[in-house]
C-alpha cells in the first residue's frame, strides 16, 4: 500500500469515528467499544478493498461485507453514510422509532448486507453467500468482521468447519481481538484464546490466519491482499485492537460497551478524534 | 405509583437464594450486567459461572450440573437463552424433566433502543409448547423476587420472564403466587383484563380509565402462564361476560392464546391484544415503542370495550 493511499485510510477511519459519536447521540444508550475497536478494518475494506458502488448498491458483482458483531454497525453505518448510500444527517437519527439505522443492521437498510445482532451466525451467512458465489461462477468476495468474545458461539466452528470443507477462499473473516466482552477482559472471564490463540484454532481448522494490528491500516490492507492470492483455504485476519480506540476514556474498558453519552463525553471524544 | 427494577430485584433475591442454599448455582452468556446475575458474581463467585458468549453450551452445561444434583438458574436476553438453546433446553432440560431454572432478560420490548433482533415476543410461545415447563411472567419487582423463589422451590424445568426497565409496584408482600392460578388485582364485573408482567400495571390504569365510563372491569394477573388450570381461570373470571387478555408478546402463542385454550370447552367473547404478529424496532424510549403496538392504559381501555 502507497503512502497516499495509507493516509487516506486514516483520515476516513477519523470520519468513521465522528460518525460513531454522532450516531450515538445523547442519552440513548450505544455501543462505543466495539465500533471504534473495529473503525480501521471497516476503513480499509469500505475506502481500499471492496468493490462497492453507493450509486448502485445492489450491483451484482459488489463484495459482500457482514458485520456479524452487529452491534459495532455504527462504524458501518458511518461509513455507508460517508460514501452516500444515504444522508449523514441519518447517523443522529439512529436506533429512534421509525429510523432508517436501526440498533442492529437489517437489510432494508442501503449497503447493509444481512440482519445481525445475534452474535456468531455472520460467518455462517457468509459462508452460504459464499457457496452461491461458486455457484454462479462469480468473483466477488465476503467479508465477515466479528468480535473475539463472539468466537464463544459454537455456530462460528461450525461455519469455519463449513467453509474450510468447501474451500471457499473467496470468504475473508476479520477478528476485533479486543480483548473485552460485554462484561470484561475475556482472559479473566471466559477466554477464547488472545489474537494468537485464535489465529492458530482458525489454522487448525484448516484456513490461512493471520495476525495483523488492528488499527494499522497498512497492515490490515496487506494481509487482505495477501489473502486474495491464497487459493482453496478461507482466510482469518485477527486483529489485535483496543476497545474503544481513539476515545481515551472508553479504551481497554467494557464500560463503554454499551453507554449513553453526555454532552461533555462526546465534545471529548469528538476532540480526541479529530485533535 | 413508586417504581422499582424489576431485574435488580430479580438478582437480589437470586444472591439470597444462592447464600441460603449452596446447591443453587448461576450460569450467564456475557449479559450479568443486563441480567443482574451479576449480583451472585460479586456477592457469592463461588456459585457463579461465566459461560461467554454460548447459550446452547450454558443450557446443556446446566442440565449436567442438575444431572449431578444442583439446582442451575441459566440467565441471558429471553431472545438469545429461550431462542438460540430452543432445542437444548427441550432435548437436555424439558424431556428429561431436570431442576434446570432458565431465566430470560429483557423480554418483550422492554430493550427498546437495541431493536428487534433483542426483543422477544416469541419466548413464552415456544417455552409454553415444551412438555414440563413452568411459565413465570411477574408483574412487579417484588413478583420477580416471588417467582425466582418459587421456581428454585419447585422441582423441574422452569423460566421466568424479566422486563429491562423500571416498573410500577402493583404486587403486595401478601399477593399471592399460586402456580397455575391468577391472582385478582382489582374486583370487577363487566369485563375481566387477564394480564401478565408490566402488562398488569398497564391493565390498572386501564381500569380506572373505564370507571371514568362507568364500566368495571376486574383485572388479573397471571404470574404464572404455564401450567393453568382451567377450573382456576374460571373462577377468577367472577361474573364477567367478556375478556381481554394484555402481553407484551406476540398474540400468537402467549398469555392469550394460553386463556383461550383454558377456557376451550367454555368460550367466553374474548379479545387477545399484544404484539401483532411483527417483529421490533429501535427507539429512544421504551414508552414510545410500547404506544406503537397499542401497550398503552388507554388503549387497553378501547380494546376492553370493543366489539
Ligand atoms: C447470541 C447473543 N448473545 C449475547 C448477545 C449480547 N451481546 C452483545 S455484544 C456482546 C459482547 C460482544 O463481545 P465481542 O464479541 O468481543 O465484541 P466487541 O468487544 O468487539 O464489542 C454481547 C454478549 C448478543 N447480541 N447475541
Amino acid at each position: 500500500m502507497d503512502k497516499a493511499t495509507a493516509e487516506k485510510l486514516r483520515q476516513k477511519a477519523k470520519r468513521i469515528r465522528t460518525g460513531i459519536i454522532e450516531a450515538l447521540g445523547l442519552g440513548k444508550p450505544g455501543h462505543l467499544g466495539g465500533s471504534m475497536s473495529a473503525a480501521d478494518m471497516v476503513a480499509v475494506l469500505y475506502y481500499y478493498k471492496m468493490n462497492v458502488d453507493p450509486k448502485n448498491p445492489k450491483k451484482p458483482d459488489r463484495d459482500r461485507f457482514i458485520m456479524s458483531k452487529g452491534h459495532s454497525v455504527l462504524g458501518q453505518y458511518a461509513a455507508l453514510a460517508d460514501l452516500g448510500y444515504y444522508p449523514w444527517e441519518e447517523l443522529s437519527r439512529t436506533k429512534t422509532l421509525g429510523g432508517l439505522l436501526q440498533g442492529h443492521p437489517e437489510i432494508s437498510t442501503p449497503g447493509i448486507e444481512a440482519n445481525t445482532g445475534s452474535l456468531g451466525q455472520g460467518l455462517s451467512l457468509g459462508v452460504g453467500m459464499c457457496l452461491a458465489a461458486r455457484r454462479d461462477g462469480a468473483a466477488w468476495r465476503v467479508f465477515v468482521v466479528t468480535g473475539d468474545a463472539e468466537l464463544g458461539e459454537g455456530q462460528i466452528w461450525e461455519a469455519a468447519t463449513a467453509a474450510a470443507n468447501y474451500k471457499l477462499d473467496n470468504l475473508r473473516v476479520l477478528v476485533d481481538a479486543n480483548g473485552i466482552s460485554a462484561m470484561g477482559r475475556v482472559a479473566d472471564r471466559y477466554n477464547v484464546g488472545d489474537a494468537d490463540g485464535i489465529a492458530a484454532k482458525f489454522a487448525a481448522f484448516g484456513w490461512n490466519a493471520k495476525v495483523v494490528d488492528g488499527h494499522d491500516v497498512e497492515e490490515i490492507g496487506d494481509a487482505l491482499d495477501a489473502a486474495d492470492r491464497v487459493k482453496g483455504k478461507p482466510s482469518a485476519i485477527v486483529g489485535r485492537t483496543v476497545k474503544g480506540k481513539g476515545v481515551s476514556f472508553a479504551e481497554n474498558t467494557h464500560a463503554y460497551h454499551n453507554k449513553d453519552m453526555s454532552e461533555e463525553t462526546r465534545a471529548k471524544a469528538l476532540a480526541e478524534i479529530n485533535g | 405509583m413508586s417504581k422499582s427494577s424489576q431485574r435488580n430485584a430479580y438478582g437480589e433475591e437470586l444472591l439470597a437464594i444462592c447464600r441460603e442454599n449452596n446447591d443453587v448455582v448461576v450460569l450467564d452468556a456475557d449479559l450479568c450486567g443486563g441480567t443482574q446475575a451479576i449480583q451472585v458474581e460479586k456477592g457469592k463467585p463461588e456459585s457463579f459461572y461465566e459461560m461467554g458468549i454460548g447459550e446452547q453450551n450454558m443450557i446443556s452445561v446446566a442440565a449436567g450440573l442438575a444431572l449431578a444434583g444442583k439446582i442451575p438458574v441459566a440467565n441471558s436476553f429471553a431472545v438469545f437463552v429461550g431462542g438460540r438453546s430452543f432445542e437444548q433446553i427441550r432435548q437436555s432440560v424439558c424431556l428429561p424433566e431436570l431442576n434446570v431454572k432458565v431465566v430470560g432478560a429483557s423480554c418483550g420490548l422492554s430493550d427498546f433502543a437495541d431493536g428487534a433482533t433483542h426483543q422477544a415476543f416469541e419466548d413464552v410461545a415456544i417455552m409454553r409448547v415444551l412438555p414440563h415447563m413452568t411459565i413465570f411472567s411477574p408483574a412487579d419487582a417484588r413478583e420477580a423476587r416471588k417467582a425466582i423463589r418459587t421456581a428454585v422451590g419447585r422441582r423441574g424445568p422452569c423460566y421466568i420472564r424479566i422486563n429491562r426497565n423500571e416498573l410500577p409496584d402493583v404486587t403486595a408482600p401478601d399477593t399471592p403466587l399460586e402456580i397455575g392460578k391468577p391472582s385478582l388485582m382489582a374486583d370487577g364485573g363487566d369485563v375481566a383484563i387477564c394480564a401478565s408482567g408490566h402488562m398488569v400495571a398497564l391493565s390498572l390504569a386501564a381500569r380506572d380509565i373505564l370507571a371514568g365510563q362507568g364500566v368495571r372491569a376486574r383485572v388479573l394477573n397471571f404470574a404464572t402462564i404455564k401450567p393453568l388450570d382451567p377450573a382456576a381461570v374460571r373462577a377468577a373470571l367472577g361474573p364477567c361476560p367478556r375478556i381481554l387478555t394484555v402481553e407484551e408478546h406476540s398474540v400468537i402463542g402467549g398469555l392469550g392464546a394460553a386463556v383461550l385454550e383454558a377456557l376451550a370447552d367454555h368460550p367466553l367473547p374474548l379479545r387477545r391484544h399484544g404484539i401483532r404478529d411483527t417483529y421490533g424496532e429501535s427507539a429512544e424510549k421504551y414508552e414510545r415503542i410500547l404506544a406503537k403496538h397499542g401497550l398503552t392504559a388507554e388503549r387497553i381501555a378501547e380494546e376492553a370495550l370493543a366489539k
